[in-house]
């Protein structure tokens, strides 16, 4: 097998009774990167997380994990796995402490080394304090750390993050993206699946959507963003009447009528050559109008979510953005 | 062990599925200290029993409470431990849905180990359970009448018959969603067989049909050899035939109990 590749998938099918969970999915992601599996509900994602960790078998297809089959060596795709998940989670009864060392004990480190890699764990996920108090009493940033400390017992060396800041808040959210950085600057790989398409664009060195257990588009994230379309160039005047002449000047300048928000007084047009910034500057200072915001951009990964799936309906929820 | 291996595949031996088992075991044992309030509930419940059953109903069953009390104490014993194994039922259940399982089972540990520790850990319950009675019915009046060494004869009959009994619950654990609905299901099965048994009533006084039964049911049985054991008299009888019933379950309800979690698993 090939060494610089960690996980190898190719052809998953899984299939429930009616539906099909993976429809021929195939992976690959180099060592030492991040792949972000991004997808809305039901597309497949925890599906093909799980037949990669030896929790599901697939129904056709195969995977390697660090050279390890997944069907034919299930325990030495075990030893080289870190799971952290929605789905595999620690014991609520159990202090942080104790979950640590029990994972350190079944993976056969003696009980003082075991407790020394638990010690040290909490104390990198900053939890030393909360060590001796039962899972049950943690506030949902601190249980999802406490989960990944929990993978990181027997120093994995690919690591599975399934939805790992799902209904967590924004302050939680970012501390669990803290610890993963920190993970994927120590070398690690990680196979990362998310809704949130600013995580993916966060912490992945590649994106592969999928959408109804199909891959519908692999890239790094600025190419994916390309493919869906170019840039654009987005001015908000700051004083809302000169909304109208800056649509003027804007759609002089482009060749295109600017999408015009009212709501934001906010004007936003298709660009080809990006020094139309500059001259955008120009005109609106001849024309003597200040803007709050005057910004080059490429499209938000939703809207490339959007483009890519076709179909809005079952994206989820994000009502912290506006699209434009 | 329950893989399809093929040449390459690393394996785990059975001495090292027994320690990761002990170890998942401590892990129950500990949720056990950790959580005393689930095991009041399998623990009061048969005291309540007792109590209600020795002052309301033992003078008019026995004569006198305290002759009904010896009659009583072996009885309920039983029915602790059924009761206790139901736990390990929805122990297990809870387990799954809460997705502990998944986390045992990406790690490089037997697929049996974390079974193993669920039912060896239930026999610290077991233990704790029948302890508590005898000494709440000790303190209530009973007394051994053949001699202490019987004691931990008596325990060790009702530790192997909770290791028979508890393949049952691990099956529906395994079968249900959630596990209030183990307890529920579980009730259903254990209620019948423990009220119909001669462990409050003796089965003389039954309609035939129900004499039938609770002549044949293991609970009786195991009743019966238990009365022997501490009371004095007659063992090997109603020994065999609570032996031969432990059997049975275990024959039937353990390949049940693997199928289905190897099943839930998959």
């Amino acid at each position: 097998m090939n060494d610089d590749i960690a996980i190898r998938a190719e052809g998953l099918v899984k299939r429930y009774r009616e539906t099909t969970a993976l429809a021929g999915v195939d992976l690959e992601v180099p060592t030492g990167t991040v792949l972000g599996v991004l997808g809305p509900n039901g597309a497949g994602k925890t599906t093909a997380v799980r037949i990669l960790a030896t929790l599901l078998q697939a129904d056709a297809g195969h995977a390697t994990v660090c050279g390890h089959d997944v069907r034919r060596d299930p325990v030495g795709v075990r030893s080289v796995i870190g799971l952290t998940g929605q789905y595999a989670s620690v014991d609520e009864d159990l202090t942080g402490a104790e979950n640590l060392t029990l994972i350190g004990r079944l993976l056969d480190l003696p009980k003082a080394a075991a407790r020394a890699r638990a010690a040290e764990l909490l104390d990198r996920f900053e939890l030393t304090g909360a060590g001796g108090r039962a899972i049950k009493t943690y506030s949902g940033g601190m249980r999802r750390r406490l989960d990944l400390a929990a993978s990181l017992v027997g120093r994995p060396r690919v690591l599975y993050l399934d939805e790992p800041t799902t209904g967590l808040d924004p302050h939680a959210r970012n501390e669990v993206w803290q610890v993963v950085r920190g993970l994927v600057d120590e070398g690690a790989t990680a196979l990362l699946t998310t809704q949130y398409l600013e995580e993916a664009d966060q912490l992945a060195d590649r994106i592969t959507v999928f959408d109804h257990g199909r891959v519908v588009a692999d890239g790094r994230s600025d190419e994916l963003k390309r493919r869906v379309g170019g840039q654009t160039l987005q001015v908000r005047p700051t004083v809302r009447s000169d909304l109208d002449l800056v649509e003027r000047i804007l759609a002089e300048l482009t060749g295109a009528s600017p999408a015009r928000d009212d709501d934001a007084a906010l004007l936003t047009a298709p660009v080809s050559d990006p020094t139309l910034l500059s001259a955008m500057v120009r005109r609106l200072d001849e024309a003597g109008i200040t803007a709050d915001e005057l910004a080059l951009r490429l499209p938000s990964l939703d809207e490339v979510f959007l483009a890519l799936t076709g179909d809005a309906a079952t994206r989820p929820a994000e009502p912290e953005r506006s699209l434009v | 062990m329950t893989t399809l291996a093929a040449p390459p595949a690393t394996r785990i031996g059975a001495a090292k599925a027994l320690r990761h088992g002990l170890t998942l075991a401590r892990r129950g044992v500990l949720k056990i200290a950790k959580n005393p309030e689930q095991l009041a509930d399998v623990t009061i419940m048969p005291i309540l029993f007792l109590v209600m059953f020795v002052y309301l109903f033992g003078g008019a069953i026995s004569g006198d409470t305290s002759s009904y009390l010896q009659l009583v104490v072996p009885g309920i014993m039983v029915m602790t431990t059924i009761q206790a194994s139901v736990t390990v039922g929805i122990a297990l259940n809870t387990d799954v849905s809460k997705g502990v399982f998944d986390r045992f089972r990406s790690l490089p540990i037997a697929r049996s180990a974390p079974l193993i520790g669920a039912v060896l850990a239930d026999l610290v319950r077991y233990l704790v359970c029948l302890v508590v009675l005898l000494v709440v019915a000790t303190i209530m009046g009973y007394r051994v009448g053949t001699s202490v060494a019987a004691i931990p004869v008596a325990m060790a009959l009702m530790m192997a018959f909770g290791l028979a009994f508890c393949w049952i619950a691990v099956w529906v654990g395994m079968l249900v969603p959630n596990p209030g609905t183990v307890q529920g299901l579980m009730a259903v099965l254990i209620i019948p067989v423990s009220f119909g048994s001669n462990i409050f009533v003796p089965s003389e006084t039954m309609p035939g049909w129900l004499q039938a039964w609770s002549d044949v049911n293991p609970v009786s049985l195991l009743a019966d050899t238990l009365r022997g054991l501490l009371n004095g008299g007659p063992v090997a009888g109603p020994l065999l035939g609570a032996l031969a019933w432990m059997a049975a379950i275990l024959a039937v309800f353990f390949p049940l109990a693997m199928r289905a979690y190897r099943k839930r698993l998959a």
